[in-house]
């Protein structure tokens, strides 16, 4: 089945105005030897057909929802979605609309997008928030490549917490390839409960940009106050990944004295998809503004006097500053931006902070439990928000296995990452877990053998 | 157009003051450029600068240009207040829009005002 | 005060209003943590679910969108996204399941990874492809990091040189920007081709390679590719495709065959998966033999082959030399991979031909109308768009107003003022879904704007004139920065 709404009298028609005499003639310019490939693909289905084919790939999978019970987070989180989110991102004039370049014909996208980062700001205590980056990862990245243009190459070091998501470090060393960054601190052996302040040790006169993330990858609370004062003492810029669920209930990163403060906005009414699209969120000081990657609308007025938004600072951006751009980044991820603003508008200031409330509860509830079992208990002794680590009497790869068998997809196995984790599952809670649930959790771990 | 003729040129349109050291944008440059709304300086006071180098970069509604130094030497100042309002930029480029001074002399590829002009009217369409 | 179409969510909010609500706690209460570490207040808007509602309906109403009518938006590729994409890539199946989760538990995600994979090898005559990529852009820097890599493999430092086209995307240049790389602009001939001859001359052992947009944004397949291709790959560069316009080439020639070594897809253009008012979009890139190893990690890939009994496992493999990660997880899986998955099944080959051929057709159509009345600077067949100048001899009208008015005949404007190489260019890509009748109304609104513009030029300078809202003042936007709102109550505190 095509979309195509031309017969093939019109077809002819068209074909006539244009002075050719078939389809094939148009495409002289292509080298003959390479004209019109045979493609190897599957025969076209009916809409029919392809939707029950795509069902039954769905259906092969085991989802959160329907078959298992969910303990997984580690930068991806089961919430529920308030049913009005998906509501409005159907209606097509969000979704099937470009860009808002032509601003008289997109105050939709434009006002929405304003409001999603006036959410933002007012979430991080942050005085500036853009459209949006691809994920989590990328907007620590660009934090980078902020404080790289920040410092116009004159300092060159970053210091990162090993704390800090291990794919976000990751995608900061993908990025910063052509910058000769000196990286320090992305160490996943050193002591783990030295605090935040040992990072200082790292932090000298060369240091762009200090990132740790809050809550933690193990999902301790730190307060970032002094680190973040210690790091401006060395000149340096300071940005905090942080969980935005976390912040709705904990001190703001820009009470910290945080410059840059990104996230991962998931948690925010965008379903798991199997990891993506995800919405980054990207908020700083206002000084900073023009060396901040990504869109960015601002409010203005029109030609008849109404309050009206448009794009602003443009002049960044690659389309004008092409090589001299802090970023290439052209396409964000808005329509999900839409979405993260009326999943907190629907549940407004009083269901966001149940929201909180509830991963808090049911995380502390499972921590206290899951302690009670012969061989189990909590790794570190700080503060923790919905997540924290579960040391284990035997390899995390055991236990995440013998809980599958029994329906339960466990935690993320921290040894991968963390040589010195082996026996340890980084656990996640969410309003989504029962206290049933939690208590299967228990049960079934208990009857591990 | 403004051109004054105590001021050399470059082809990319900075001008210098042989006079004070000072250095900025033409007249031409921000009427090119429209509605200036951000500018950076990206030397200090007592770094040396060579012919070419970018000295500041400026944002407008719609473009952008860096500005390069017109002359060798040692920048003596930098006006600090400017990037607090780059509007002057259009208002006063020749006075107040004034950027660094570079303690320098004009080279012999720098133009004077009538050949700066000339140049001008034939990139303008 | 100026006059407000909308209040924003925060100034609908009143104090004590409830939306959606969450069930009572059925653990346990634990105490929060220390007061230092919790914040002291929570800043966000109060309404009910019904107020919410209006407010986005109300505001979706201000949207121009395809759903609405034709939207000739120039290398966007605005083509009609087919509903059955918003249901497949909502299945519970893919919207429920964990990034992390084990492989043996996501077979259907993989599976459905691992054969979109393969179909875009075949389509664009590829030898690797990674999915990863979460927009064009990050498909390029993808990309060029990929040319970086396999040039630093071989020990041959002194590449730093990117040649690109003036008609190039603003993106390209700034994606060798990222790496550092500086950048060699190649003019353009008479005809809209590269200039061979500005090319050899750049060709040199510091040439990394050339980004190269074909058909290039003229709208023109360029006839020497085979001989640009040959410079930048005699001198050791390697040859980057920007996929933004593929949705010329479907069936048509593979860029793989051609010669290029990389190219990104945009599967937000090409492929149906809507643009959302700027994204996500997504961005795979597929690559040649030379740079296979190259490609970032993880890729898709069967884990353990099938025997009698089993179907084969698929899970992520790394490649001997990746790039590494380029976003966290994996791609734009639901947003992105389902939709294009489900289009193109629908397809095939013979449909994914026709997509090219009909998109060819209506650019060539509307080039034909409109000839005569508007200056095409660069006039033969063109591929999938077309450019043409938006100025008139005699007349102060600039490509802006044409764009303007055009609104109110209720067409979303061209792409104007790109490319840089035409002086007021509007640049039309009508797509394939568009039937004649809307083409001809269109040609005709754009044809009665020129007479307008001889006998009415003020309607076009204040246009649009029908829609809600008029022309923006973007220096005020610029020069006040008000970039965020806040609740009424905070606004003396907080600005």
């Amino acid at each position: 089945m095509t979309y195509i709404p031309i017969s093939p009298n019109e077809r002819d028609a068209m074909l006539k105005t244009v002075g050719v005499g078939s389809l094939d003639d148009l495409f002289d310019a292509i080298p003959q030897k390479h004209r019109f490939p045979k493609l190897d693909l599957p025969p076209a289905l009916t809409e029919m057909e392809a939707a029950s084919l795509l069902s039954e790939m769905a259906n092969t999978n085991e989802n959160v929802r329907e078959h298992l019970i969910s303990f997984l987070g580690a930068g991806a989180y089961n919430h529920y979605i308030p049913s009005v989110v998906d509501h409005m991102l159907r209606r097509g004039e969000f979704y099937t609309a470009y860009t808002p370049y032509q601003p008289e014909i997109s105050q939709g996208t434009l006002q929405a997008i304003f409001e999603y980062q006036s959410l933002m700001t007012n979430l991080t205590g942050m005085e500036v928030s853009n459209a949006s980056h691809y994920d989590g990862a990328t907007a620590t990245a660009e934090a980078v490549n902020l404080a790289f243009a920040q410092f116009r190459g004159k300092r060159k070091k970053v210091v990162m917490s090993p704390s800090v998501h291990p794919q976000y470090r990751e995608v900061i060393r993908t990025y910063s390839q052509g910058m000769g960054l000196e990286e320090a601190g992305d160490d996943p052996t050193v002591d783990l409960e030295a605090g935040p302040e040992s990072l200082m040790a790292l932090v000298d006169e060369k240091t762009m940009l200090v990132v740790v993330q809050y809550p933690d990858f193990f999902g301790r609370i730190y307060d970032y106050t002094k680190l973040i004062e210690d790091a401006h003492a060395k000149g340096s810029l300071v940005c905090v990944v942080a969980n935005p669920t976390a912040l709705l209930m904990l001190k703001t990163p820009a009470s910290m004295g945080a410059d840059i403060v990104v996230g991962e906005a998931q948690p925010f009414g965008i379903p798991l998809w199997y990891g993506g699209p995800y919405l980054g969120f990207f908020t700083t000081k206002k000084s900073y503004v023009h060396k901040m990657a990504g869109r960015l609308i601002g409010e203005t007025i029109d030609n008849r006097g109404q309050r009206s938004y448009v794009l602003t600072l443009t002049a960044r951006e690659q389309h004008i500053k092409r090589e001299r751009a802090t970023s290439n980044i052209c396409t964000n991820q808005g329509l999900l931006a839409l979405g993260c603003a009326v999943y907190m508008s629907a549940l407004g200031k009083t269901g966001l902070s149940q929201v909180a409330n509830l991963c808090y509860q049911k995380a502390h509830y499972a921590a206290s439990e899951l302690s009670k079992i012969d061989g189990y208990g909590l790794c570190f002794s700080d503060p923790f928000f919905h997540e924290f680590v579960l040391c284990c009497p035997k390899p995390a790869s055991e236990v995440n296995e013998y809980l599958l068998a029994n329906g339960i997809l466990g935690g993320y196995d921290l040894g991968k990452d963390y040589p010195s984790l082996e026996n340890h599952i980084l656990m996640a809670f969410t309003e989504m877990n029962s206290k049933q649930e939690i208590d299967t959790l228990v049960e079934v771990l208990k009857e591990m053998e | 157009m403004n051109v004054p003729s105590n001021l050399k040129y470059t082809k990319s349109d900075e001008w210098f003051d042989p006079s004070s050291g000072a250095v900025g944008i033409s007249d031409f440059a921000q009427s090119q450029l429209s509605d200036i709304v951000f500018v950076e300086i990206l030397v200090e006071e007592g770094e040396e600068v060579t012919v070419g180098k970018a000295i500041a970069s400026v944002e407008s509604v719609k473009a952008s240009a860096e500005i390069y130094a017109p002359v060798a030497g040692k920048v003596s100042a930098v006006n600090k207040g400017l990037p607090d309002k780059p509007e002057i930029l259009n208002s006063d480029p020749f006075g107040e829009g004034w950027m660094i001074k570079i303690e320098g002399s004009a080279g012999s590829e720098m133009m004077d005002a009538a050949a700066y002009e000339q140049d001008c009217a034939g990139r303008a369409h | 005060m100026p006059t407000i179409l909308e209040p924003t969510i925060f100034e609908l909010s009143s104090p004590g209003r409830t939306g959606v609500t969450m069930p009572a706690s059925d653990v346990p209460h634990t105490d929060l943590p220390n007061e230092n570490l919790l914040r002291s207040d929570l800043p966000l808007p109060e309404l009910a679910e019904v107020d919410v509602v209006r407010h986005y309906m109300k505001l979706s109403k201000f949207n121009y969108s395809v759903d609405d009518g034709f939207y000739p938006l120039g290398s966007c590729t605005m083509k009609y996204n087919p509903k059955i994409n918003e249901d497949t890539c909502r299945l519970p199946g893919f919207l429920y399941t964990h990034p992390l989760q084990p492989i043996e538990t996501v077979q259907g995600n993989l599976v459905l990874m691992f054969e979109l994979q393969e179909w875009l090898k075949e389509i664009s005559g590829f030898a690797g492809m990674t999915l990863q990529p979460a927009a064009g852009a990050h498909g390029e820097f993808t990309g060029v990091l990929m040319m970086a890599a396999y040039h630093k493999s071989r020990g041959d430092s002194k590449r730093t040189k990117m040649l690109i086209p003036d008609a190039a995307h603003g993106t390209n240049p700034a994606s060798a920007g990222m790496l550092g790389m500086s950048v060699v602009t190649i003019p353009s001939d008479a005809r809209g081709n590269v200039d061979l001859k500005a090319l050899a001359a750049a060709c040199d052992d510091t040439v990394v390679g050339m980004m190269v947009t074909n058909p290039n944004t003229l709208g023109m397949f360029d006839e020497h590719m085979e001989e640009v291709i040959k410079l930048v790959k005699d001198c050791g560069g390697l040859m980057y495709g920007d996929g933004a316009n593929l949705n010329a080439l479907l069936g048509i020639v593979r860029p793989g065959d051609l010669g290029f070594d990389v190219m990104h897809f945009n599967l937000h253009k090409t492929f149906s998966v809507p643009h959302g008012g700027g994204g996500p979009g997504s961005g795979p890139v597929g690559v040649s033999q030379r740079l296979v190893d190259f490609l970032p990690s993880p890729l898709v890939g069967i884990v353990e082959e099938a025997d009698e009994n089993t179907a084969p496992l698929y899970g992520f493999v790394t490649p001997k030399n990746s790039i590494g990660r380029m976003k966290a997880f994996h791609g734009h899986f639901g947003g992105g991979l389902v939709r294009a998955y489900t289009y193109i099944s629908m397809h095939g080959p013979d449909g994914l031909k026709d997509i090219s051929q009909y998109a060819v057709l209506n650019a060539n159509y509307l080039q034909a109308k409109l000839r005569g009345t508007y200056t095409i600077p660069y006039d033969r067949i063109c591929m999938h768009e077309f450019v043409a100048e938006g100025q008139f001899a005699g007349s102060d009208v600039r490509a802006l107003d044409i764009a303007k008015r055009l609104m109110d005949y209720n067409f979303h404007p061209p792409t104007n003022y790109f490319p840089l190489i035409v002086h007021e260019a509007l640049m039309i890509e009508p797509t394939e879904t568009e039937n004649k009748d809307t083409l001809d109304r269109f040609a005709d609104a754009l044809i009665k704007i020129a007479e307008e513009a001889k006998t009415q030029p003020e309607l076009l300078h204040d246009a649009p004139h029908i829609t809600p809202f008029g022309r923006m003042d973007e220096v005020k936007a610029a020069r006040e920065l008000v970039l965020c709102c806040w609740l009424p109550e905070n606004y003396e505190t907080l600005t």
